[in-house]
């Protein structure tokens, strides 16, 4: 529990570690993409912390990184098929963004840092923390940036092929926030700006009243 | 496509830091000096032209007549980073002198998505052989001008009055998205 939490708060890899920003920044136009692209990035730390932590003393030191980047890409490869098989609308909304992840900077990282030096177990549950965490904090930007700037909540668009109904929420008071530029790149590097602004902030203030 | 528009949207409009988010992470984190990310710059655009010139031959000729493209992401990322060795090899052995200022970013390349990015957004966009050429170097070369006119403004903000919470990234991130209206606003002239 500790280690998930650990995941999710003190090493939120995009509001803390600021790694695999460029999905964060990407995808997030939408509260499902930002859902799913976290998704997709949790199950790819979670099978290729799992087969890191499996192999680790079988792989000499000065090959590691191929080795592991190549695990990575096997199942980000296995997700690009499932995705393409069955949720075509996502795959083609997460477009090149979802073959990425191989060189995302999170699952590289935890494969090096966590699952190379610890027990599966313990490697597992970091792959499940980090991995909410991103997802989560990918959905608090998304949120931003689809309520304010085009005053939508898409939960079911693409994921309509599997569910077979779409739920797009409108909101009544979306003409009181014309603020569409969130919706383009600039508006990205805005929201995350100010987010991690506001963080600091916080963060700061608890460090002066301890 | 006109080879032209395709070199301008690649370079400027469609930028692949400000439009495309690929290599936000060099940009956030190393573009503190002007030479440094001058010098990064010019080794991505090195790198990303040479292997999409390697995948595009790769995956016409290899890979989609043995019906292997799901495979292209796996093997692109083999080519980017034996490209990036071949090449700090080269540079370490001929250029001792490029070799000490380049030396290391050379290997954080890899994991740069602007390469892996590049490659396969020419083959998303079915590309010709020229187009794949120039969509590259004007993408690299797009890299090389954002990131160096980011690392002068961001030695600026190093001696101007921040508010405490927003000093480093969080500054920057706002620059960028200045950054990011200006370079959109070329659509259409």
């Amino acid at each position: 529990m500790k280690t998930i939490l650990n995941g999710i708060i003190k090493e939120n890899p995009v509001f803390v570690l600021l790694l695999g920003l460029c999905p964060a920044l990407a995808v997030t136009t939408t509260i499902e993409n930002a859902f799913m692209m976290g998704f997709c990035v949790l199950v790819v730390l979670f099978f290729s912390n799992l087969i890191v932590s499996i192999i680790k003393k079988l792989v000499p030191e000065n090959v590691k990184i191929p080795v592991y980047i190549l695990i990575i890409g096997t199942f980000v490869t296995i997700v690009e098929l499932l995705l393409k098989k069955f949720i075509p609308g996502l795959y083609n909304s997460l477009s090149i963004y979802l073959p990425l992840i191989v060189v995302n900077c999170i699952v590289l990282g935890r494969a090096l840092s966590v699952a190379s030096k610890e027990r599966v177990s313990r490697s597992l549950l970091d792959a499940i923390g980090v991995g909410l965490g991103y997802t989560l904090s990918l959905i608090v930007i998304a949120s931003f940036r689809e309520i304010l700037g085009g005053g939508t909540i898409t939960l079911i668009d693409g994921l309509s092929s599997l569910t077979g109904f779409k739920l797009i929420l409108t909101l009544p008071i979306s003409n009181l926030f014309p603020f569409s530029v969130l919706l383009t790149p600039a508006g990205a590097f805005l929201t995350l700006g100010l987010i991690l602004g506001v963080i600091n902030y916080v963060r700061r203030d608890k460090h002066e009243s301890n | 496509m006109n080879l032209i528009s395709l070199f301008i949207a690649s370079f400027l409009t469609e930028n692949i830091v400000l439009a495309k988010f690929l290599g936000v992470c060099p940009f956030i984190g190393t573009s503190n000096k002007e030479k440094n990310a001058f010098m990064m710059g010019l080794a991505v655009t090195g790198v990303v032209t040479i292997s999409s010139l390697l995948t595009y031959c790769l995956y016409y000729y290899v890979l989609l007549p043995t019906n292997t493209g799901y495979l292209k992401t796996i093997v692109f990322i083999l080519v980017i980073a034996s490209m990036v060795q071949i090449v700090e090899i080269i540079i370490r052995n001929k250029f001792k002198k490029i070799h000490e200022s380049l030396g290391i970013y050379l290997p954080l390349i890899t994991t740069n998505c602007a390469v892996l990015g590049t490659v396969l957004l020419n083959i998303n966009n079915n590309f010709t052989l020229l187009e794949t050429l120039v969509f590259s170097f004007g993408s690299g070369a797009g890299f090389t001008l954002v990131i160096y006119i980011f690392s002068t403004i961001r030695a600026r903000l190093e001696t101007s009055n921040v508010p405490k919470s927003f000093r480093g990234t969080p500054i920057a991130l706002i620059t960028a998205a200045i950054m990011a209206l200006i370079f959109g606003r070329y659509v259409g002239g």
